[in-house]
């Protein structure tokens, strides 16, 4: 193995840990460490961000895991717990195929993104181009997680994972992207979650449960 | 081989046999001192098997000869495991004749005579153990595997020995494949040898019962080989996770230095007892799963092995 | 062209032959049970050991070929013996040698067909087999290949009385005629133009890639039907039971090897180089078939069924090191490639060994106790040691516990597959290792399985009264078991010599260098290098030192007093043999997680049932969602071409008429 400096090792073990946290949500049941490990994706985030922004000295990295710590780390899970306390979802039902087949196929999605990233990384020039095939398979994971819930708040959570792993890739292929692309997908994200949560409300009040499956009774009757 | 090879060699085994049941009864003392109740003393497990030896052996009346045999073949697969594992030096003479992978079948070979055994007498306890057992065994084996795999990979061999040194002589950093493969081992461990949160080594009651429903109808000298065994093969994958995991220390080469094997063995102690008291917090924070949720438990350990081999392909570390 | 009598190829061909007359002196007698059993079969079984020697001795050989003017005036047979060929032969004759001895004393009178009659089938059954491993050209083949089916077809349906074994020997006929048609097919691919359908002109055919790769994927689907590849492995569950248990041994052991040469002749020999990307469809199919048979293994309640499946995952793992072989080779690998290859020989000989002592195994039960039946069996090993501790071996074996051959092959296997991270394909290098594991995961479940099956049969307590009256198997019998479970002893012991000798094999077709060095005569070192080894020799003197040595400490420093006592019961005073586990019992975590591969049908009892009864009902996906609807469809198609039959014979006149209307005008 060779030895890289340590600081390119940390971002290495970093990339890793988030992985393995996409995987983890694949497997929680409970709602509330769904959150949990979602704040612990956006620390990991601020944690790479704050390595890479001391390695390479861009001062715009600095304001990005600022942004990140407050939006990602402290602002939407609070928001999160907020509404899942409201609306009384602790628990998520069975996912639609049994967790171990659900793992295995994460496993074959992991490898297809591997597999997939190898020639694009080959042709980034950062250091860290490696983390784009962790990034591709965060967001594959986490578009798995949403497929597979059947409570709507999961697949929330699914959604703000999947733009963890996006600003994951864009970090390791092009060290950040500019300023005000973030903020154009902060925002979105914010409108995204306040809309959301009016939804749910709705939901709830039309069908009195979150489960998405009532929402196939919205069809036409042929 | 060197006269120090077989030195270290023979050492090994005596001080696996001499130390195994100290290593249990180490962890039942720390478990106890973490639950606030007083624990007996550290050597009771030996006055627990020198009983037994003395004792007339009760067997059933339709036992055959394999019931009576199977303790024995038990105990003298664990005892060629630790002949295999280097847990003081890695110059072993009889590494040669089996690698990891003959490692997991001598732990199959155990698994399987144990389960026989158990359903030899023909009681609904004995079978039930032996259904649980080869479920856990089934899902575990390929967990292991992996995570010997990867640590294969990683050093070009499955002989233990030069996995070992290989791994021992990697420059110092954070490696998150082996960070991975650490605790994908761990949860084989755990699920190995029947401890919380797969199965409970201090019940009687046959709901919660794995390892110890197949050792019901046993007695006297077969129990305590049975029990003498299940300490070994405790101790032994305690030093096969050091030996991958925790590798330095020891008197590496074909021809040992024999003050590197005087220091190996209280470095070996000193290992032991931090693994041991990792146990006991993990034990005492864990509650015990249901027994369909241990397949859940294991496919994790596998998927943590893969995924271990997945980024040392990917990030090279 | 060999023509001296003493080239090992005449003597091959003498020996077949042997087997044929063999077979036809039992018609001189049909209904003499002593001329069949005394004298017929234990001639065919030192026939069938005189072919795995010559086939032993002669691997090293050069290749040499044979034509028999036999057959057609212008297509004699052509036949050919090379390195492959002799490995096969030396399988099917020292199986077919425990086997046959082993049946001298197993067929009673008035099990459906006459003795004698059984002998011709059985002996042409192994004589057409051994013709399908020398054929060197399609004509010769599928001669061969034909007989081969219809003389097992015949012998699997020997009690023919029962509807049910007419209907599973039905199916089995009907794929393998599907396959054989698809060989066909490849074979007529394969000639590339020339027209010439000897394996020669095959070979220096140089076809376009899209032919060769439709010419592989025929071959691997004809030769799949006969292995029981998924899906078309529908035919293997209920033909081995319901044939006799020497039959299902053969069958099992030798005949389902037969397309693994097929394969092999057609991947490594008569299409050249194979594209490396070939080699995905038997990785692919072999791991799902390797899973699909051992999981409904698991959950089987019929001791035969229950090895068929068996089979079927080992054929799946055979079949995976195939495509690893393929697609190691492919990618310029020879020395791994040879690794692959060697692995998958030595599996197919040690399943041929193992597979063959259990089938026999169950024979003896079946005998002895009537039964076949999980649910109705136990106790076994106290009124029938014999069968129950050289089962034992076999189900070990299987189970793939050193030091016996089953670890072998597996292990050479898994050091095959830990080298596929190097092969230089994006996807592969990863993809081979997550293979290894699910590989490593059907050889655990395969030891779940073993000691399901030996634990309900031979342990615990009789499940019913009548076994007390299970009697031992016969002298003959016991010669025949005791033959296959030392080979599967041996095998596993000393498998160093027989692996170089399995090398020359991909030397013969090319795909590696010959190994350099000397191997030792004690120690397993995988050709390519690596730092593995295994030593089974000393691996067993280690453990049998170590049990020993424990046995006599214990008696010298305590004693080794036994007292008997009923077993415990926990205080529940009326505990029998009802209580113990059964065969669904035992397999019910299997199919509790592995929950989507069954299509179950419970019956569960309620409170309030007089009689509670449970019942659950195993049911096969592929079957009902594919072979189902394709038989329906099938019936659909030749019901509405039935509206041509009208009845009457103007119709049928005006049918000929209007063809002579269209032939003469066509002529115009």
């Amino acid at each position: 193995m060779s030895t890289l400096s340590l600081d390119l090792q940390l971002l290495n073990t970093l990339a890793a840990l988030f992985l393995l946290l996409a995987f983890a949500m694949l497997a929680q049941r409970r709602v509330v460490g769904l959150v949990d490990l979602l704040a612990l994706q956006g620390t990991l985030l601020c944690a790479a961000t704050l390595l890479l922004a001391w390695r390479t000295g861009e001062r715009h990295l600095y304001f990005s895991a600022v942004l990140t710590l407050a939006l990602k780390v402290a602002f939407l899970p609070w928001l999160l717990h907020r509404l899942i306390r409201r609306l009384g979802v602790y628990w998520d039902s069975e996912p639609l195929i049994n967790i171990p087949s659900t793992m295995l196929l994460g496993l074959l999605i992991v490898i297809f993104s591997f597999g997939l990233a190898q020639p694009i990384a080959a042709l980034a020039s950062t250091a860290t181009r490696n983390g784009i095939g962790i990034a591709v398979a965060v967001v594959l994971l986490s578009f798995l997680t949403m497929i597979t819930r059947r409570k709507a708040m999961s697949q929330v959570i699914g959604f703000l994972s999947m733009e963890n792993g996006l600003f994951f890739g864009a970090m390791s292929a092009t060290y950040g992207m500019p300023m005000i692309v973030e903020l154009g997908v902060a925002l979105d994200v914010l409108v995204a979650m306040l809309v959301l949560g009016v939804f749910f409300f709705q939901i709830r009040e039309q069908f009195d449960s979150l489960d998405l499956h009532h929402l196939e009774s919205l069809r036409e009757d042929t | 081989m060197s006269a120090t090879a077989w030195l270290t060699q023979f050492l090994e085994v005596l001080a696996a046999l001499a130390a195994a049941p100290l290593f249990v009864g180490w962890v039942t003392q720390c478990r106890a001192w973490l639950q606030n109740k007083s624990a007996p003393s550290l050597l009771q497990p030996y006055r627990t098997i020198r009983k037994l030896f003395h004792k007339d052996a009760v067997l059933a009346e339709h036992a055959s000869p394999l019931f009576r045999f199977a303790p024995y073949v038990v105990f003298g697969a664990m005892v060629c495991m630790t002949a295999i594992i280097p847990s003081m030096g890695t110059g072993l003479p009889f590494s040669g004749a089996a690698d990891a992978i003959a490692l997991v079948g001598l732990l199959a070979t155990a698994r399987v005579f144990m389960a026989l055994a158990a359903m030899d007498v023909g009681t609904a306890f004995g079978s039930l153990g032996a259904r649980r057992e080869m479920m856990v065994g089934f899902l575990a084996e390929p967990a292991l595997l992996m995570v010997i795999f990867v640590a294969a990979l990683i050093s070009s061999s499955t002989a233990l020995p030069a996995i070992t040194d290989s791994l021992a002589t990697q420059p110092r950093g954070l490696y998150p494949s082996l960070a991975f493969t650490a605790v994908a081992f761990l949860l084989v461990l755990l699920a190995e040898n029947a401890r919380i949160p797969v199965d409970n080594p201090a019940t009687h009651l046959e709901l919660t019962m794995i390892h110890e429903a197949m050792l019901l109808e046993y007695s006297a000298r077969h129990l305590a080989l049975m029990e003498w065994a299940s300490a070994l093969k405790l101790f032994n994958y305690a030093c096969i996770g050091f030996a991958l995991f925790v590798p330095w220390g020891l008197a590496t080469g074909a021809a040992p230095d024999p003050v590197a094997l005087l220091t190996a063995l209280p470095l070996l102690a000193v290992k032991l007892a931090v693994a041991g008291a990792g146990l006991a917090v993990i034990e005492t924070v864990s509650a015990k799963l249901r027994v369909f949720r241990a397949p859940e438990f294991l496919a994790a350990a596998f998927m943590l092995a893969v995924l271990g081999l997945l980024v040392h392909l990917l990030l090279g570390a | 062209m060999a023509g001296n009598p003493l080239d090992p190829l005449s003597i091959l061909l003498a020996l077949l032959a042997a087997w044929v007359l063999i077979g036809m002196a039992g018609l001189a007698r049909p209904a003499s049970l002593r001329l069949v059993g005394r004298l017929l079969f234990p001639l065919g079984a030192l026939v069938g050991a005189a072919i795995a020697v010559v086939a032993l001795v002669s691997i090293v050989m050069p290749p040499e070929r044979l034509v028999l003017a036999i057959g057609l005036p212008d297509l004699p047979f052509h036949l050919r013996r090379d390195a492959l060929s002799c490995v096969f032969l030396f399988l099917l004759g020292a199986a077919a040698a425990g086997i046959s001895i082993f049946s001298a004393g197993y067929f009673r009178a008035g099990e459906g067909t006459a003795p004698g009659l059984l002998c011709l089938q059985y002996h042409t059954f192994l004589a057409s087999m051994g013709l399908v491993l020398l054929a060197d050209d399609a004509y010769a083949f599928m001669v061969a290949w034909e007989s081969m089916a219809l003389a097992s077809y015949f012998l699997v349906t020997t009690q023919h009385r029962i509807p049910d074994i007419r209907r599973a020997g039905f199916l089995y006929l009907l794929i393998a005629h599907v396959g054989a048609v698809a060989i066909l097919l490849a074979f007529g691919v394969m000639q590339g133009g020339t027209w010439q359908f000897t394996f020669d002109a095959m070979r220096s055919a140089s076809l376009a890639p899209a032919w060769a790769s439709a010419a592989f994927l025929l071959a691997l689907f004809g030769f799949g039907a006969k292995a029981g590849l998924v899906p078309l492995h529908v035919w293997l569950p209920e033909a081995h039971p319901a044939a006799p248990s020497p039959v299902s041994a053969l069958m099992s052991g030798v005949m389902l090897k037969t397309a693994l040469y097929g394969t092999l002749r057609v991947a490594f020999d008569l299409l050249g180089s194979p594209a490396w990307w070939w080699g995905l469809a038997p990785l692919a199919l072999g791991l799902f078939t390797a899973l699909y048979g051992v999981i409904f293994a698991a959950a089987q309640t019929d001791m035969k069924r229950l090895l068929a499946f068996s089979s079927i995952e080992n054929i799946g793992i055979i079949f995976t090191g195939v495509g690893l072989a393929i697609v190691f080779n492919g990618n310029g690998m020879g020395q791994l490639a040879a690794l692959a290859l060697v692995a998958v020989l030595y599996h197919a000989i040690n399943h041929a060994f193992m597979k063959s002592l259990l089938f026999v195994g169950t024979g003896c039960v079946l005998h002895a106790t009537g039964q076949r039946n999980l649910g109705r069996l136990g106790g076994l090993i106290h009124r029938m040691p014999w069968v129950a501790w050289t089962t034992l071996i076999g189900a070990l074996a299987i189970a793939g516990l050193p030091p016996l051959n089953g670890f072998v092959s597996e292990w050479l296997l898994l050091q095959a597959f830990l080298s596929a991270h190097e092969v230089p394909k994006a996807f592969l290098n990863m993809l081979l290792p997550l293979a290894a594991a699910i590989v490593v995961l059907a050889a655990a479940l395969a030891a779940y399985v073993m000691v399901k099956f030996f634990g309900v049969i031979f342990l615990g307590q009789p499940r019913e009264a009548t076994l007390r009256h299970a009697h031992d198997a016969g002298r003959l019998e016991r010669i025949g078991l005791v033959w296959l479970a030392a080979g599967c002893v041996l095998l596993g012991l000393a498998p160093m010599q027989l692996i170089r000798l399995l090398h020359v094999v991909p030397e013969q077709l090319g795909i590696a260098p010959p190994l350099a060095a000397a191997t030792s005569w004690w120690m397993l070192v995988p050709v390519a290098g690596r730092q593995a080894s295994y030593a089974p020799v000393l691996f067993l003197v280690g453990v049998a030192v170590t049990i020993a040595a424990t046995i006599g400490g214990v008696s010298y420093f305590y004693h080794r007093r036994v007292r008997r006592a009923p077993p415990w019961d926990c205080g529940f005073v009326r505990l029998d043999a009802r209580m113990q586990d059964t065969a669904e019992g035992f397999g019910q975590p299997i199919r509790h997680i592995f929950q989507p591969f069954f299509s179950m049908q419970r019956e569960l009892p309620t409170p309030f049932d007089a009689a509670p009864r449970y019942r659950v009902e195993i049911g096969d996906r592929i079957w009902s969602g594919i072979y189902l609807p394709l038989a329906q469809g099938v019936h659909r198609v030749a019901q509405s071409v039935a509206w041509l039959q009208q009845g009457r014979i103007a119709t049928y006149l005006l049918y000929s008429f209007a063809t002579l209307l269209v032939l003469l005008g066509l002529m115009l």
